[in-house]
Parts: C-alpha cells; sequence; structure tokens
C-alpha cells in the first residue's frame, strides 16, 4: 500500500514533460488503489415504495448521536416541499418531487452518499483521508484529514459536508454506509427503520438482478434505467423510479469513473519519475554548456 | 558614463504615506482572520457545502504561486542560461518568489480548517492527489527559495555580526558560521537552482489538474484536460511581467531609474511565450468547441474573453513594439495587463467555472474574505520594502566601484 503510493507519486512528478508532449487522457481508468470486491454491499432505494416518512432521517441521526427532535415531530410533511440536501447536521435527507403519473402521490427520494465503486474523493483527498473499503463502504478518517475540503470539490454528487462553524476540529460529514453498525452486524440505521422496505440492503451484484427483475415484472411502474449501476463507473447504492431520473435531480453523469482524467494526467507526468528528473538533467547539461561558452567568451575577450 | 551596479540595501525609512495605508489594511485582514481562528471559517467566509472554495484558494494560492512564477523563470534564464546581463533582476525576482510562496503557504493554512495538521501531507500520500502533488511541491519549493536566498543574508551579515551586551560573544562563531555557509551555498548553489525550476514546472501544471476532478461541475470553456500544460504555459509567461510589473513599481517607490535596458529586454521575451499560450489557448477552443459559449454574453463568456483579450492579446500586440519596450508607462501597462490576466485566469479556473449541482445560491466572496486576502496582498509589500531596506536585493549604482574591479569582483 505504502509503496504504491510512493510509486504513484513518482509518476506524478513526471507528469508535466508528458503533458507539455502531447497527452491522451481519453483512456480513463479507476484508481489502482481501490479494492472492489465482488462481494460489496449495497441498498437499492426504490422510489416507487418510498412513501416520505422520514423514519430514516431520524434513524440516521440517533445512530451517529446527531442532535434530532423526537419520531413523531417527523409526521410533519412541510420540510418535504422545499429541495434539502445532506449537509453537517443531517447525514440523509428525503425530497418530494411531483409524480406526473399520479398528481396526488408524490416522489420521494432519500439522499445521501452514493459509495462509488470508483471513488472522486478517495482520489482527491490530499492525505488519503477517505477510503473506500471491501464491503463497500466510502468512509472518512478523522485522524488524517485536514479540512481542505477538496473531496467537496471532486465529489460529483455534491454529498461530503464540512462544519464550518467549528474553529477547532470541523469535521467532513457524510453517509459512513454505517460502518460501525455493520461491523456489529446489524443492518445500516435507515434500511432498518424503513416501514414499507424501499430500502434493499445486500450484495451489490444481487441488488442489480434484484432491480432489472423488478423493471422486468413491471415495466410499466419503472423506467428501465438503474441510477448508479453504471453512473461514474458505478455506486454502491443505487436506484429505481417511475419517471426520468433528470427530472428527480439527479445529476446527469457519464459512465466513466470521476477521478479518471485527473488520475491519467498525474500518474501521466509522474510516469516513474522519469519526466522530472530527465528535466532535471537537461536543465543541467544546459547550465554547464551555457557557464562553459561564458567561461569561453570572457577568456577571449 | 555606466555606473557599475551592485545589489545593496536600500536607504530610504521604512514609513511612507503608502505604508500607512498597507499598514491599516493589513490590520483589517488581521481582525478578520482572527474572527476565522475564534469562529471557525463559516463565521468569516461565504463558503458553504456546495461552494468549499473560494477567494483564499483562487486569489491567495492560486494566482499568488502563478505570479510567484518570476522567481523560476529569471533563475532559468540568468542562472541556468547563464545570461549575466539578467542577474540584477534575479534577486528581485527571488525575493518576490519567497514572499509569495509564503503568503500562499500561509494562505493554506488558514483555508483549510485543521490548520494544526497543515503537516500531515508530508507523512500521509496519496499519489492520485493532484493537490498532494501540489502540496508537496510547494513545501520542498519554498525551502529551496530560502536556501537561495541565504547568500543574500549572508552577504549582509558577514563581517558585520555585532550583537548587543552578552550575545556579543556569539559574534565571531555566527561570522564563521557565515562564512562556511556562504563557501558551502556557493559550491551547492546550481543544485538547488535546478531543483528549483523542476519544482516549479511540475506545481505549476498540477495546479492545472486540480479542478479537472470537478468534471461537469466546471464550466466547458476552463474544464479541459490540458489545463495542466495551460497552467505551465501561463505561469512561464507571466514570470517575466512579474518581475518587470515589480521592478517599475520598486523604482517609482523608491524614486530609483528604472533598469530600461534589462526590463525592455525581458520584455522583448514576452511575446512570444505570450503567443505560445495564446495558440495553445485559442487550440483547445476550437478542437473542443467550446466556443460556442462565446456566442452569447453571460458572466462566464465575459471573463473568458477578459482574460483572453486583456490578459494576452493586447499585452502580446504591446511587448511586440519597440516603443513600448522604450517606454517605462508602455512597458508596465503591458505587464500589468498580463499580470491581471493569468491572475483572472486563476479566479476564472477556481471560483467563476465551478458550478455545483443544487446551489441555493452563487458565491461571491464576504468583506471577511476580500479582507483577508486584501490583508496579506498589503503584507506582502510591507515585508518585500522591510527585506529591500535591509539586505542587498536591489542592484543600484555603485560609484565606489571603477570600472576595472568590476571583474575582480566578480572572480
Amino acid at each position: 500500500m505504502k509503496s504504491q503510493n510512493r510509486r504513484s507519486f513518482l509518476k506524478t512528478s513526471t507528469a508535466i514533460t508528458v503533458a507539455a508532449t502531447g497527452l491522451t487522457p481519453s483512456t480513463a481508468h479507476a484508481g489502482p488503489t481501490n479494492i472492489l470486491s465482488p462481494d460489496r454491499m449495497g441498498v437499492l432505494v426504490d422510489t416507487t415504495v418510498c412513501i416520505g416518512c422520514r423514519n430514516c432521517e431520524w434513524a440516521c441521526k440517533t445512530a451517529h448521536g446527531l442532535e434530532t427532535p423526537p419520531l413523531d415531530a417527523y409526521e410533519d410533511r412541510t420540510p418535504l416541499a422545499k429541495m434539502r440536501r445532506p449537509d453537517e447536521t443531517a447525514l440523509t435527507v428525503v425530497n418530494q418531487y411531483e409524480n406526473p403519473k399520479e398528481p396526488d402521490l408524490p416522489i420521494t427520494v432519500k439522499v445521501q452518499c452514493m459509495h462509488c465503486d470508483h471513488p472522486a474523493c478517495v482520489s482527491a483527498c490530499i492525505v488519503g483521508a477517505i477510503a473506500k473499503h471491501a464491503n463497500g463502504e466510502v468512509v472518512w478518517d478523522t485522524d488524517k484529514c485536514i479540512g481542505c475540503r477538496y473531496c467537496m470539490v471532486a465529489c460529483p454528487f455534491q454529498v461530503p459536508a464540512f462544519e464550518y462553524h467549528k474553529a477547532l476540529g470541523p469535521r467532513i460529514m457524510k453517509c459512513d454506509f454505517c460502518s460501525e453498525r455493520r461491523a456489529d452486524g446489524k443492518l445500516p440505521a435507515c434500511v432498518e427503520s424503513c416501514p414499507v422496505e424501499a430500502l434493499t440492503y445486500g450484495r451489490r451484484e444481487d441488488l442489480v438482478r434484484i432491480a432489472k427483475e423488478r423493471i422486468k415484472r413491471s415495466p410499466d411502474r419503472y423506467v428501465e434505467h438503474i441510477y448508479g449501476e453504471a453512473e461514474v463507473g458505478g455506486t454502491s447504492w443505487c436506484y429505481l423510479a417511475g419517471t426520468d431520473f433528470d427530472s428527480l435531480q439527479f445529476p446527469k453523469l457519464g459512465l466513466n469513473p470521476a477521478p479518471g482524467v485527473s488520475e491519467s494526467i498525474q500518474h501521466g507526468i509522474f510516469a516513474y519519475f522519469v519526466p522530472p528528473v530527465s528535466l532535471y538533467a537537461l536543465l543541467g547539461a544546459v547550465m554547464w554548456t551555457s557557464r562553459h561558452r561564458h567561461d569561453e567568451e570572457e577568456e577571449q575577450s | 558614463m555606466n555606473d557599475f551596479m551592485r545589489p545593496q540595501p536600500v536607504t530610504k525609512k521604512f514609513l511612507s504615506p503608502g505604508v500607512i495605508v498597507l499598514l491599516l489594511l493589513a490590520a483589517n485582514g488581521l481582525a478578520f482572520l482572527a474572527g476565522r481562528f475564534l469562529f471557525g471559517i463559516g463565521a468569516v467566509t461565504n463558503l458553504n457545502n456546495q461552494y468549499p472554495w473560494g477567494i483564499w484558494i483562487g486569489i491567495d494560492v492560486a494566482a499568488g504561486v502563478a505570479l510567484a512564477a518570476g522567481g523560476f523563470t529569471t533563475a532559468a534564464l540568468g542562472h541556468v542560461m547563464h545570461r549575466e546581463q539578467y542577474h540584477a533582476v534575479v534577486r528581485p525576482a527571488l525575493l518576490t518568489a519567497m514572499l509569495g510562496y509564503t503568503m500562499v503557504a500561509v494562505g493554506v493554512s488558514i483555508d483549510i480548517g485543521r490548520y494544526y495538521y497543515i503537516w500531515h501531507p508530508l507523512l500521509m500520500w496519496n499519489g492520485s492527489s493532484a493537490l498532494f502533488e501540489v502540496g508537496i511541491c510547494v513545501m520542498i519549493y519554498m525551502s529551496v527559495l530560502y536556501i537561495e536566498f541565504l547568500p543574500v543574508v549572508t552577504e549582509r551579515f558577514i563581517g558585520r555580526v555585532d550583537l548587543p551586551g552578552a550575545l556579543a560573544r556569539l559574534n565571531a562563531p555566527i561570522d564563521r558560521l557565515l562564512r562556511w555557509l556562504d563557501r558551502m551555498l556557493d559550491k551547492m548553489m546550481f543544485v538547488f537552482i535546478i531543483a528549483g525550476v523542476v519544482l516549479s514546472t511540475l506545481h505549476q501544471s498540477s495546479l492545472g489538474t486540480l479542478m479537472v476532478i470537478a468534471g461537469p461541475k466546471m464550466h466547458p470553456l476552463w474544464q479541459t484536460p490540458i489545463s495542466p500544460l495551460l497552467f505551465l504555459l501561463s505561469a512561464v509567461s507571466v514570470g517575466f511581467p512579474m518581475v518587470i510589473f515589480e521592478s517599475l513599481l520598486a523604482a517609482r517607490s523608491f524614486g530609483l531609474k528604472p533598469e530600461m535596458h534589462i526590463l525592455g529586454r525581458m520584455g522583448r521575451m514576452v511575446a512570444p511565450l505570450l503567443g505560445i499560450y495564446l495558440a495553445f489557448k485559442l487550440g483547445d477552443l476550437f478542437i473542443r468547441e467550446t466556443f460556442v459559449y462565446l456566442k452569447t454574453v453571460t458572466t462566464v463568456s465575459v471573463m473568458y474573453i477578459t482574460e483572453l483579450l486583456f490578459g494576452v492579446v493586447i499585452p502580446l500586440r504591446m511587448f511586440l513594439s519597440p516603443a513600448v519596450q522604450k517606454s517605462p508607462a508602455l512597458l508596465f501597462t503591458a505587464a500589468a495587463l498580463v499580470v491581471g490576466g493569468v491572475a483572472l485566469n486563476r479566479i476564472d479556473t477556481f471560483v467563476v467555472a465551478y458550478t455545483p449541482p443544487y446551489a441555493l445560491g452563487s458565491y461571491f466572496p464576504s468583506i471577511g474574505e476580500i479582507s483577508v486576502t486584501v490583508g496579506f496582498i498589503a503584507i506582502l509589500v510591507l515585508l518585500y520594502r522591510a527585506a529591500v531596506l535591509i539586505f542587498p536585493v536591489i542592484s543600484l549604482p555603485d560609484r565606489a566601484l571603477s570600472p576595472q574591479s568590476k571583474y575582480s569582483v566578480r572572480g
């Protein structure tokens, strides 16, 4: 792990010369440090089942020790009227959208970290404080983080939040896929709390299969698209919907992993440190010859 | 009659009306900075979860690094290519770079949430991160700049160490240390000078890689895979204009005669450098067909055209003209346009081009952010002024030396 980092750093220091001689970043591929287990877990969110009860919001805050009103208070549906985003006080939120098929039954969508298979935040983090684990979760390490917020710049879903009003020890706050609960053999808090089973927890492979079966069984109920199956190289959380994902404010993203181009450039410039070292040698040669010539000129004059 | 020029401390008073204004601006910035340390970044900035980076990164860091490029470009010209005629501007450029990078480092540390962990990247490496590469290179390069400046310090104090009172006993050992340092540095300096140039090309370009990972959040006009190359080319072309800009400014401020023969000749070299940058910028515009975004008048199209027209095209034409190379006012204007253009490009890339999804509003820097940035620039100018009054940085006519002794000094 350490030597890999060192090597890729070496690669990075070389990239400039490559960039200068023309670079082809189209062959973007994921970071080599990713551990992608075939058994990685995920959650399938079926937005056609979700009733917008927001029990998951309460369960999440309770599980993560965040301040929350009692569960009864969540019966109030007025917060749904306004678009909200996960932030440092709530790691997951439910938003409401008009249903073009049945105006009386609005569509509700739970939002949280997608736990990408090739996360931009992991690639971007200056100190490697964010990691993708074999069990699918993308988690943040408070002992490493310097609070630079480059993960927030990088995230294609704009999920990580920052505690801007803490003078000391501000944290990056985002869904951690209930890392601790799952380590204890428990379900993620939101999945456990969902009364209508809109959330299905399981191996990502199985979830994609289940999602495909659901679409096949009820083609009228769903649009033929599993959001997260292929977006930015795949995400551990996947979504089903009865209407176009654009209208539910899912970002339109390409199929290449988000860190792809950036990593290709980095690794190109620093290919085994060859470009920087060659540049050093070249400049040394120029310096020696020009000084030599200069001395000769001086002798002649 | 040509007086022999030699770097020496400027003999002027530190305080002047301008300096008092700068001191007030610095104090104002520091007051807001205190707010950041007491109540958190959110208390003084307009940053939020959608807009995590603002002008502290766009100006203090990105533009700061670019405008400190005079250090490595003049080092390459004066030391690597060994053009002795430019030696008079190498020290001022070095000082600017050293202070500029110091400001960048301070700028980064106040922008990151956990400033006390600023040393983490030294131990915790992530080779895929462009920011890691920038961070490491900037840290090493800053140390190299301080080493490159050491001979100026030894030159100032060798034979002149005069500590007061009980410390006077240390005078002789310190003097010996300085002399030893001076001899060592004289032999070793080429290692650091070349390293400085290599490190600069590395992080100047990696700075251009930073926003690539933001993908579709970036406006296509600035989101290009050749962004690192564009950053490097623009840094190389802003190096000499920045030296011209500050030399003329310093000459004006200290009432010195500007060294137009050197600066004009430097100006002549700017045009081809700007030309290469312009060619790549336009090539990128047409190959990726992003010119479609320039057909309508929007903030981004206006910013892009301003950056290119006033920052590149007009100064390029100006630097080609012999009249501009001879006139301090015109040369200053052309240099200032390039400096402004590159600074604007960095602001565009890091702030203007960034449009996150789900933004509830757009980002505009707060009074606090602007105050801190302005305060830092004021402190930078004050430190520069103090440094040239203390150390032999600026070359002044030295009547004590006859033309013959010129060669004996150099040998």
